[in-house]
Order: structure tokens, then sequence, then C-alpha cells
């Protein structure tokens, strides 16, 4: 198991590769986007991305704005 | 019509999308205002929630065109980051790119602005600068290569109106042919008809109709204040003067003489 910060708190995944780990957080379906350590991670991307233990993870989605 | 880079639009009044009673309220406000673009957001999804999902369905529904934000941006590489996440959830070039300079007023940092846009520009975004109505800024952001400027009239959700007519004035002198959209600050449907009046070409309304007791009358009275301001600014207003000019004719006024 892995500790990763997820959009501020801290969490565990089994898998390393962002895009499993984003299944197993229960985003599978939903419509986010994400960056990775401040740096954004296309959805394409994240099948080949790897985290790491720490890593600061940010996943959003669309929301109200002015 | 109005065109923003390639879009043409009609409706001259764009609606943001926060602080609505409810997301039903929201829907019947778009319509009553019969806004073509809405602005948006990106924030933390809770994957238990899913509040972001439910939103961008009611979005997609009204049909309108989206202007996503950086909001609550306060350095250029967090404005520059989401509008590379929100390019990809929204699937639009548009930016309305907000840095933030200081919290109580919620001023734009405009030097991390320039340096946002120059770089959004360049990776082919079409940028939307909320800005201030500083000339010199105003210059830069265009050379950075916008194309359409978003100067405040007030600070956000301040309800107060054109703050500074002088300087929003000079703006558009100076730049007449670039569209110029009023982008917070403003309270009430007189603020937004004296936008049109002088001249700017649309204008951004969230909290002053969010906020309202009635939402949806209040956006129908934002549109029509608006069609009120654009029709104004096309049949030529006058000039003020400083003392009276008689409107009837002096010519036979009885008993003088």
């Amino acid at each position: 198991m892995m500790k990763i910060l997820v959009n501020g708190a801290w969490r565990e995944t089994r898998s390393a590769e962002l895009a499993r780990a984003l299944e197993e957080l229960g985003y599978g379906t939903s419509v986010v986007t994400t960056a990775v350590n401040g740096e954004f991670v296309a959805a394409g991307e994240r099948p080949g991305t790897l985290l790491s233990e720490g890593d600061r993870l940010e996943v959003l989605a669309p929301m109200q704005g002015g | 019509m109005l065109q923003l880079y390639q879009t043409q639009l009609t409706s001259r009044l764009m609606l943001g999308t926060a602080r609505y009673p409810a997301p039903a309220v929201l829907a019947d406000a778009v319509r009553a205002a019969r806004a073509e673009v809405v602005t948006v957001s990106l924030r933390r999804e809770s994957a238990g929630e899913r509040a972001g999902q439910a939103f961008w369905s009611l979005i997609r529904e009204l049909g309108v065109r989206v202007l996503p934000n950086t909001a609550g941006c306060h350095s250029v590489k967090e404005a520059v980051t989401t509008a590379h996440m929100a390019r990809e959830v929204f699937g639009t070039s548009w930016i309305k790119l907000e840095v933030i300079g200081e919290d109580d007023t919620l001023q734009p940092d405009v030097f991390g602005l320039v340096d946002a846009a120059r770089t959004l520009c360049a990776e082919g975004y079409e940028v939307f600068p909320y800005t201030t109505e500083d000339l010199v800024v105003a210059e830069r952001l265009l050379a950075a290569g916008c194309r359409v400027l978003m100067p405040w009239g007030a600070p956000i959700g301040s309800g107060r109106g054109l703050n500074n007519l002088f300087g929003l004035k000079a703006l558009r002198a100076h730049f007449p042919e670039v569209p110029l959209i009023i982008d917070a600050g403003l309270g009430v449907p007189s603020h937004a008809a004296q936008a049109l009046e002088l001249g700017f070409d649309a204008v951004l309304i969230n909290t002053a109709v969010a906020q309202a007791r009635d939402p949806v009358q209040m956006a129908r009275a934002f549109a029509q204040a608006i069609e009120a301001g654009l029709a104004a600014r096309a049949a030529g207003p006058i000039e003020p003067r400083d003392l009276a000019v008689p409107s009837s004719p002096l010519i036979g006024t009885a008993f003088r003489g």
C-alpha cells in the first residue's frame, strides 16, 4: 500500500498507476481532470503515469463559477 | 452581433453559475437572461458526493457555451495548470483568466495575469483576462495575444457598479475595436445599462442575479436593461451640459416683449 495526498487528504492506494489508482479511489466513471504534484496529467497519460509515496494528487471536476 | 475570437454571439449578457439557491433556479435564470455563455469553474471532486458530475449534466442540458475560469488562482503556475485542466474537462480553448493578487478586493495581480496570458495565448488558448481598467496593462494583454478584455466594474460581488467611470471610459475610447466585457461588481440592471450605453460590448453578472431575492426575475431585468443600453448606444446619447437648454421653442413665447 502507498500513501498519497488526494485533494488534500491522505489516502492509501494499492496501485501506483494513476489510472488504476483513480478507479480504486472511486473516480472510475466520473468526468475529472488530474494533476500530480502541481503538474497537469492529461487523461490519455494516466495509464502510464506512476505515483510515488507522498505524491500530491488533485482530482478536479466541473463546478459552479463566476 | 458580438464577435469573441471566432465565435459570434447575439446575447450581451453572460451569467456566472455560482451562489444560486438551487440548480433549478440557475437553469431558469440562464433561460430568462437568454444567456448564450455561462462561466464555470473547477473544484476538488469527492468520489462519494460526485457534486461536479451533477452540475456538469445540468450545464450540458442548457445547451450554452461555457467559459471556464481560473478563479481562486493566486499564481501564474496555478492559473496555467488550471487552464490546462479546464480545457480537457470542458472541451474548449476559452479561458477566463484570473490571477488574484489581493484577497480583500479580489483585485487581479496584473503582472501575473500578463505572464499567464502570454503563456496560454502561445499555447493556442483564447484568453479572456479579468483585469482592471489600467490602459498599460490592457496594452500588455493585447501584446500577449488577448483579443478580448474583461475589465472589472468594481470588486467581485460588491454590487457597486462602475466604480471608476473615468478610467473605464478612457479604456473604451483607447481601444475602440477590442471587445470589452465588464466583469464583476455590478449590482442592479441600471449598472449594466450604463455599461452598454458607454459602449462596452457585454457584461458578466453572477452575484447580482444569483443572490437576488428572485434570481429569475432579476436575470430577466438584466437582459432588458442590456437591451436598452445597447439600443441607446446605437441611438447616440446627448452630451451632458452644466446649464439648462429649453426644450420648448422660444419663438412665439406668450407674454414676452
